[in-house]
């Protein structure tokens, strides 16, 4: 269990402390918390009680209370002392004045694990320099995410938009409570009361309690009634906007943090697997002589899809694993598998109007306006395998007790509980028979929500069998060839066009391996062959075309894939973005133009262009492109979240090399939690979407990935950084995500300004050297 | 190179003597046997920058230099960067709110550590060159050339 201590107070200026008012619910009347549950005061419809974040659920009132806690629970050292009172399941309040707030998003970078506590200290009016941030235990129907399906599962940048509100009501409703026991205490009516980060204030008296004072003797209402909270385009906030710092950041810069990789237990040995080269192979030979011939190591353990070792040190483990003699068995759908074959079959099959997809946006009869259409307008764009790269090589600790039936883990997961229940599943235990230890991320980027944490079950099943805590490493190598990907992509798009050049129809055919199966077969199976994770992007509502279709094949190839941060937007969005601009630039139009007259009816939409377009310098393209440079622009609405950005860019064209010199994103998430860190997460994501544009590509023979470790998967670094120029533009609405949202719009960005330099379309990321030669040939030379 | 060899060497001014396989990086001689998991594993093959530790006062990768050859050299690792935490990079990594995931930015502190020991106020280029062996998957490239900038202005 890991806790956190805010270091320092926030930042001057967040503090204030003008007393806010008691809100009264609505409908209030003055019946002792005691007496209202029982005699249902509230009317109907306000007798709605907030246990779990996901809802407004009745199911689990009479356990919400205390959540299950048995001995071996997870979460147990969060337990209330004898000093403190636990005033919900989010939050425990002890006399000395600690407010002890959980965190229910896994934190992996992005910042949730300061953003979502805040939020409820925000409407608690705690003193932030009082909180303590404790990871909330695998309890889906009290911290799941409303977003996520009531899961907890930190992905898709849904912890803020999915979490906002309840943790707003579960906050307020605590702060009711403490107004409540101070007026009983002072024998006045709560109405005449107030609160100050930390205290309740009765003006008329003078008198002031502290939130610690109360917790002595606070009476919490087992039934909590919702709270009415002020509109978002009223409310004064106090934290929220204000950036207060990273709980995180001290002990992230002087060695302090732990991730799982760090874990240390006694009498703890080590782990290295060799895992079936294609998903589905399994062992059929197997000879470990020379593994065992090497100091250190204590077994090797066969298992389903590899073979283990056990050592008393990481080398030794790793040694060894790379002394096994294995042949594989199997039928696996991998084998013989290329992705260059790969690519061919998928160009085939989106080229194949009889073969028709699984819908995953429909509007209007698209077939029926692409024949009245004047004029129609087709592209291909394509994309490799990509890989995570997370920096945290994956990992995890476990400890089977001696009679088996108990296992312990130490684990960075995006979902708490797929990794608790994937761990229970391989050793056949129940689940409240595995406790978590939920650390501290080295990145995850998508690489962590899998619904079988394979790299965590790794650690349990070794420790089964050694009967010893063991922690398992994978090495860079491993995590590349065990990679899960983004997948290898061809989105073929059609346009039919009115004869004043209007688009009228719009018809979006992706082809790429099927993801959510894979990733997630208990989500995929209710998805009704609506793969979300390889789809999302194609859906275009804010650009007023009103005959729609985009639609999804998705051949099971038996390569691994998995979200990868922005998932299918990453490459639905290029291809969008590159496919507006091909026809405003066939049209003679300016793409800036084009664009913010297509989004004539998203206000949001057209600021975040033409504010982006400005910033970067749009009316002087002219005079950039004399220059060399060139400027390519592209917008996403990415779930809510509004963004535009401009790419300016050169090119060698002897060597193919694409400079990007400055990058200028502006984007409108609706209310920023913490802007500051809107603005590294969009920093962050830009840089994600360098190397993906770039770069990164992952190759495939004969089933078996090609690349092994950081030099031969180029990811960015220092010296490929634009300039970045970042506007954040906070509007009152509901907060929508941040982590990711910024990486689908480079990419295009790149292409189309590289467009407008040379008059070379890039249809295929990433957009290599030799992939620009070939663009470039038999151009004119335009710089 | 598969029997246990015994080493002294010298760790944040410690005298400590480890026994492991000689080929053993040193890196994971300081991760599980001296519990000093604040250096990193990211490629293990000297790419990205997240073990470097200080070797004899230079920047070095922990994964690299095998424990054969660490007889006698003298290892400063981030735990032993600063007494209390609060050497002038590592403020300034705070006050840029610098780390998001945090996993590299041991490596990324221990670099820009020997950069700013030789050069008072490092120009932009020269900050990019020397930090150009770490990778930052987060991308925080940016914060990190800001860090620098600040922790050589303020000292």
């Amino acid at each position: 269990m890991s806790t956190f201590a805010p270091d320092a107070a926030p930042v001057a200026g967040a503090r204030d402390t003008t007393p806010r008012p008691a809100l009264l619910p609505e409908g209030w009347s003055p019946v002792p918390a005691s007496l209202r549950a029982a005699r249902g005061v509230a009317r109907d419809g306000r007798r709605r009680f907030m246990t779990g974040a996901a809802g407004l659920s009745l199911a689990v009132v009479a356990a919400g209370w205390a959540a299950p806690q048995g001995a071996l629970a997870s979460g147990e050292g969060v337990a209330p002392r004898p000093s403190s009172m636990r005033m919900n399941a989010w939050v425990t309040l002890a006399t000395d004045g600690t407010v002890t707030i959980m965190a229910p998003a896994t934190e992996m970078g992005q910042g949730s694990l300061t953003s979502l506590p805040l939020i409820l200290a925000e409407e608690m009016d705690a003193d932030w320099s009082k909180v303590r941030i404790v990871q909330a235990p695998p309890i889906d129907a009290l911290y799941g995410n409303p977003r996520m399906g009531g899961v907890m599962y930190t992905a898709g940048s849904l912890s803020v938009t999915g979490y906002f509100t309840p943790l707003r009501q579960f906050g307020a409703q605590v702060r009711w409570a403490l107004i409540e026991s101070a007026a009983a205490r002072w024998g006045v009516p709560p109405a005449e009361l107030s609160t100050q980060p930390g205290f309740v204030l009765h003006a008329a008296t003078g008198r002031r309690l502290s939130y610690g004072e109360i917790a002595g003797f606070a009476r919490v209402p087992g039934q909590a009634m919702v709270v009415p909270l002020e509109p978002l385009d009223r409310v004064r906030f106090r934290l929220i906007g204000r950036d207060v710092g990273r709980i995180d950041v001290p002990a992230k810069t002087d060695g302090r943090a732990r991730y799982s990789i760090d874990v240390q237990l006694p009498g703890m040995v080590y782990g290295a697997i060799l895992r079936e080269p294609v998903e589905g192979a399994s062992p059929a030979r197997v000879d470990d002589t020379a593994a065992r011939a090497i100091e250190g190591v204590i077994d090797v353990v066969r298992l389903r899809y590899g073979v283990g070792v056990v050592a008393d040190s990481p080398w030794a483990a790793f040694k060894a694993r790379d002394a096994l003699r294995v042949e594989w068995g199997g039928k696996a759908t991998g084998w013989g598998y290329s992705s260059a074959q790969g690519l061919a079959r998928f160009e085939q099959i989106a080229r194949d109007a009889s073969r028709s997809g699984v819908a995953w946006e429909r509007e209007g009869n698209v077939a029926v306006a692409m024949k009245r259409a004047t004029s129609t307008f087709e592209r291909e764009y394509r994309a490799d395998y990509a890989y995570h790269a997370q920096m945290e090589p994956l990992n995890s600790v476990a400890s089977v007790s001696a009679a088996g039936d108990l296992c312990e883990i130490w684990c960075g997961t995006q979902s708490q509980t797929f990794a608790v229940a994937a761990v229970a599943d391989a050793l056949g235990l129940p689940v409240s028979r595995v406790k978590l230890n939920d650390m501290l991320m080295g990145g995850g980027f998508g690489r962590r929500g899998n619904r079988d944490t394979e790299f965590i079950v790794d650690s349990a099943l070794l420790s089964r069998a050694v009967r010893r805590p063991v922690k398992v490493t994978w090495t860079r190598e491993d995590d590349v060839r065990n990679g899960r990907f983004r997948p290898l992509y061809v989105n073929r798009l059609q346009a039919g066009l009115d004869a004043s050049g209007r688009i009228t129809a719009w018809h979006h055919r992706v082809v790429c391996d099927r993801v959510l199966p894979f990733a997630d077969p208990v989500r995929a199976r209710a998805s009704k062959g609506r793969d979300n994770i390889a789809m999302r992007g194609t859906e275009i509502p804010s650009y007023g075309i009103p005959d729609r279709l985009a639609e999804g094949l998705h051949p099971d190839t038996g390569i691994r894939t998995a979200p990868l941060r922005a998932i299918g937007v990453g490459q639905n969005c290029f291809a969008n973005e590159c496919f507006i601009d091909e026809i405003a630039v066939a049209r003679g139009l300016d793409p800036l133009d084009y664009r913010v007259g297509l989004l004539a009816k998203e206000p949001r939409a057209q600021r975040v262009v033409r504010e982006a377009a400005q910033r970067a310098g749009w009316s002087r393209r002219g005079a950039l492109a004399k220059q060399g440079r060139g400027l390519g622009l592209a917008y996403i609405d990415y779930t809510g979240t509004h963004l535009a950005a401009v790419a300016e860019v050169s090119i060698d064209r002897a060597s193919g090399e694409i400079t990007v010199h400055r990058f200028t994103c502006a984007i409108d998430c609706g209310v920023a939690v913490q802007p500051d860190n809107v603005v590294a997460q969009t920093e962050g994501s830009i840089v994600y979407g360098l190397g993906l544009a770039l770069t990164e590509r992952i190759t495939i023979a004969d089933g078996r990935v090609e690349q092994a470790n950081f030099y031969d998967y180029r990811v960015p670094r220092m010296k490929d950084m634009p300039d970045l120029d970042i506007l954040l533009i906070p509007t009152p609405h509901h907060p929508t995500g941040a982590g990711q949202m910024a990486t689908p719009l480079v990419a295009p960005a790149i292409a189309n300004a590289v467009a407008a330099l040379t008059g070379a379309r890039l249809r295929q990321q990433p957009m290599l050297p030799e992939r620009v030669r070939v663009a470039l040939v038999g151009l004119p030379s335009v710089a | 190179m598969s029997q246990k060899i015994t080493v002294a060497l010298t760790v944040n001014g410690q005298s400590r003597t480890v026994s492991a396989l000689p080929d053993t990086p040193l890196l994971w001689v300081l991760r599980e046997d001296l519990k000093l998991t604040g250096t990193r594993f990211g490629c293990g093959v000297g790419q990205c920058g997240a073990c470097t530790v200080h070797i004899d006062g230079e920047a070095n990768y922990a994964c690299l230099n095998p424990i054969s050859a660490m007889q006698g050299r003298s290892v400063t690792t981030i735990e032993g960067l600063s007494p209390a935490g609060d050497h002038p990079l590592q403020r300034a990594w705070v006050a840029e709110q610098v780390p998001q995931c945090g996993y590299c930015q041991s490596g990324q502190i221990m670099r820009a550590a020997t950069l700013l020991r030789d050069r008072r106020r490092p120009t932009r280029e020269e900050i990019v060159n020397h930090m150009q062996p770490n990778i930052c998957r987060c991308g925080t490239y940016a914060r990190i050339v800001r860090a620098i900038e600040r922790a050589a202005k303020e000292g």
